[in-house]
């Protein structure tokens, strides 16, 4: 057993540790962090897989953007800070951890039988040619997620925006 | 290095987020949970791009599309949520239950 194999266990050891913490915990701020951990998890496995780029956008994005967008969500939802034993459903709980572990045992049966094959590590960076492939060979959906991201941007704005007509207590 | 321990784990935090979907009460821990899911699944194709050594990178370049879809979707969905909020006073998913018969 290499190194390398080591530090990928203790990684994948780590990130789920994390993602569990993420469901279980009763504290909404101790949730949006461990997201914060899992996902930093995540990118240095991206490192090791060496796809660095994928693993800085994840950074910028996940860790820099969208914990804060949550943070906003559970400040401005006014959900209680602190331990709070309502966040979960308790009479779900036998019933999706049964589901839950089913699909891990289909996926893990199907994933075992199908793939057998060794993860090639790269030398050098991808990102130079990553970056010619997105303005070349994968330029339309470049685009085309552009359109998309402007779309949430003006739907986002659209929905949050306070509404007078809409706030009126006979509409509702 | 075997690609089958990263697959699994992808497995796992996979299910981990199904599990807190169906638990959580409160509808932006349900969007939590939806974000680890899109993770394992960035995972797995960062994972099968180094296991095949694509030359066209596209197992990477799916996963920065996921990344940005996730952003909007994220937008988007705590957009709902705060309009819900405004409207029902409540963050709570067991409430609106208004197209259920």
């Amino acid at each position: 057993m290499e190194a390398i194999d080591i530090f990928s266990y203790f990684l994948l050891l780590l990130l789920l540790l994390s993602g569990i913490k993420v469901v279980t915990t009763s504290n909404v701020i101790h949730a949006a962090i461990f997201l914060v951990f899992t996902l930093a998890t995540t990118a240095v496995l991206f490192i090791l897989l060496s796809a660095e780029f994928v693993a800085l956008v994840l950074v910028l994005v996940y860790i820099g953007a969208v914990i804060v967008l949550f943070l906003f969500g559970v400040m401005i939802t006014r959900a209680p800070l602190g331990p709070n034993a309502e966040l979960d459903n308790d009479q779900n709980k036998l019933f999706a951890t049964l589901i839950s572990l089913s699909i891990f045992g289909i996926f893990t049966y199907i994933l075992l039988e199908t793939f057998d094959s060794t993860v090639v590590i790269t030398e050098g960076t991808s990102t130079k040619l990553l970056g010619e492939l997105l303005l070349t060979r994968f330029v339309f959906p470049f685009e085309l997620v552009s359109f998309v991201l402007l779309g949430a941007l003006i739907g986002g704005i659209t929905l949050a925006r306070k509404d007078n007509a809409l706030m009126d207590e006979d509409q509702i | 290095m075997s690609i089958q321990p990263i697959l699994i784990g992808a497995a796992a935090l996979f299910s981990i987020g199904i599990y807190g979907i169906l638990v959580r009460r409160n509808a932006v821990m349900v969007l939590l949970s939806i974000e680890l899911i899109l993770n394992s699944v960035n995972i797995n194709f960062v994972a099968f791009n180094a296991m095949l050594s694509d030359v066209f990178l596209n197992g990477q370049i799916f996963s920065i599309f996921i990344i940005t879809i996730a952003a909007a979707e994220v937008g988007i969905g705590l957009a709902i949520v705060l309009m819900l909020f405004r409207n029902r006073e409540t963050a709570n998913i067991n409430e609106f239950d208004l197209m259920k018969w």
